[in-house]
């Protein structure tokens, strides 16, 4: 028997509301769930208004006509108020219920999604633009036909300089200088950086060009070390993990 | 024979019910006073009750004439089973348990004009009397009376199984006699 063989006779009390009892509410958890049942109650019920045709018998006296239109001459007309239905009859109000929820979410979250990727639009070409900005700089400093000049008060000769460029937080950094003396072939000069506590940190081995100028971009540095100066020794041309006296030039922060 | 002036009278009387015309009422008070009225005294068996039902009834009307939706059944059958609905309550002496607009009446036949209906009532009284006594009587317990399927089984002393299929194989000779 299948289970709407099972409900059938059930089906046909329903829709004369002669079915009662716990039965009833088996038959309306199965109704909630099967359109096809849903259909057979709709034409028992139509079936079972045939018989209210049987009923023939007298019309009703005239007073009620009267009656009625007394009534509705005095009567304002107000709204029924709704009661409880079965649940499974709201099913089509809540499944649009449910897609009107649904359009909105997806309008809520497409519009979110859109700022997002407006917000991300902007965020690359604010770094396209520093981007570009940076390269034009380190394009600059290491051009080979840069001209590098330090300028002096006249009457003083050129002074060996070294700037730096330090960014604690990532460990980079910029070195550049300028009017330093030539080494010897076996010799470089080494950049250090001397923290606030413990021992001088190798930050780059770099010797100057014809011009005595030279530049150190990015060297390996452990990020998040607070420096306390920066100071450049010479060194033997691989470089060393100490720096060796004397200390030729120095800076602190 | 169906009717389609009826038809379209009884959508033009209800637009005029909706638009407050107490003329529309009265016209379609006219038409189909006669059948909830039967249903009710059938049910209540008593003439005063019976009043009471069939002004219920067309107040309701009045009051929310969107409670009918055309879409969704004739207006005769509509009225009759909303008639049908309150007598029973009014015997059980409850509150209206079915709200009006969850009642859903599917019939095809057109039962819009006199004619038709008389025709739909011959041959719904010809079904019943060609039913087995038990069969039909099983069927009016449970549709004029009200009863539950237990109540009618107390009553008759059949089990209740039969007095189920009974009922569902009745509905379904009505249901034939009006598809042929």
């Amino acid at each position: 028997m299948s289970t709407h063989e099972q409900f059938a006779d059930d089906l046909a009390l329903y829709a004369l509301g002669a079915f009662q009892g716990e039965e009833c509410v088996a038959l309306e958890r199965h109704l909630g769930e099967c359109a096809s049942c849903r259909r057979e109650l709709e034409a028992l019920r139509g079936d079972a208004a045939l018989l209210a045709l049987s009923a023939g018998g007298p019309r009703p006296p005239s007073r009620s006509r009267k009656r009625l239109l007394e009534a509705i001459a005095r009567d304002p007309r107000r709204v029924v108020t709704r009661r409880s239905r079965p649940w499974w009859a709201l099913l089509p109000a809540v499944a649009a219920g449910v897609m009107a929820m649904i359009v909105v979410l997806l309008w809520i979250d497409n519009s979110s999604l859109q700022l997002q990727l407006e917000g991300m639009q902007r965020h690359a070409a604010e770094q396209e633009a520093e981007l570009r900005i940076s390269r034009e700089i380190v394009s600059t400093l290491t051009a080979k036909d840069a001209m590098t000049l330090t300028l002096v008060a006249s009457k003083n000769p050129p002074q060996p300089q070294g700037k730096v460029m330090y960014v604690k937080d990532r460990g980079g950094l910029i070195f550049l200088a300028s009017n330093l003396p030539p080494v010897p072939a076996a010799k470089a000069y080494e950049l250090w950086l001397i923290p606030m506590q413990g021992a001088p940190m190798p930050a780059g081995v770099f010797k100057p060009d014809i011009h005595g100028s030279a530049m150190l971009l990015n060297p390996p540095l452990t990020p998040g070390v607070e420096a306390k100066a920066f100071a450049i020794t010479i060194e033997p041309a691989e470089g060393s993990s100490t720096p060796t006296m004397p200390i030729v030039m120095m800076g602190g922060a | 024979m169906p009717d389609p002036g009826a038809k379209a009278n009884d959508s033009s009387l209800i637009a005029g019910i909706r638009a407050g015309d107490e003329q529309a009422m009265a016209e379609l008070y006219d038409r189909y006073s006669g059948i909830v009225y039967s249903v009710a005294l059938r049910v209540l068996g008593d003439t005063g009750a019976a009043e009471d039902v069939l002004q219920e009834v067309f107040m309701q009307l009045w009051r929310n004439p969107g409670l009918f939706d055309s879409s969704r059944g004739n207006l005769a059958p509509w009225l009759a089973v909303i008639a049908r609905n309150r007598a029973i309550d009014a015997i059980r002496k409850r509150r209206p348990e079915t709200d009006i607009e969850d009642v859903v009446v599917s019939v095809d036949a057109d039962l819009a004009g006199e004619a038709d209906r008389s025709i739909a009532m011959g041959k719904v009284r010809s079904v019943l009397s060609a039913m087995p006594a038990a069969q039909r009587s099983a069927l009016e317990m449970a549709y004029f009376e009200g009863l539950s399927h237990s109540e009618i089984s107390a009553k008759t002393g059949e089990p209740l199984g039969t007095i189920k299929t009974r009922i569902r194989t009745g509905l379904l000779a009505l249901r034939r006699a009006f598809a042929a």
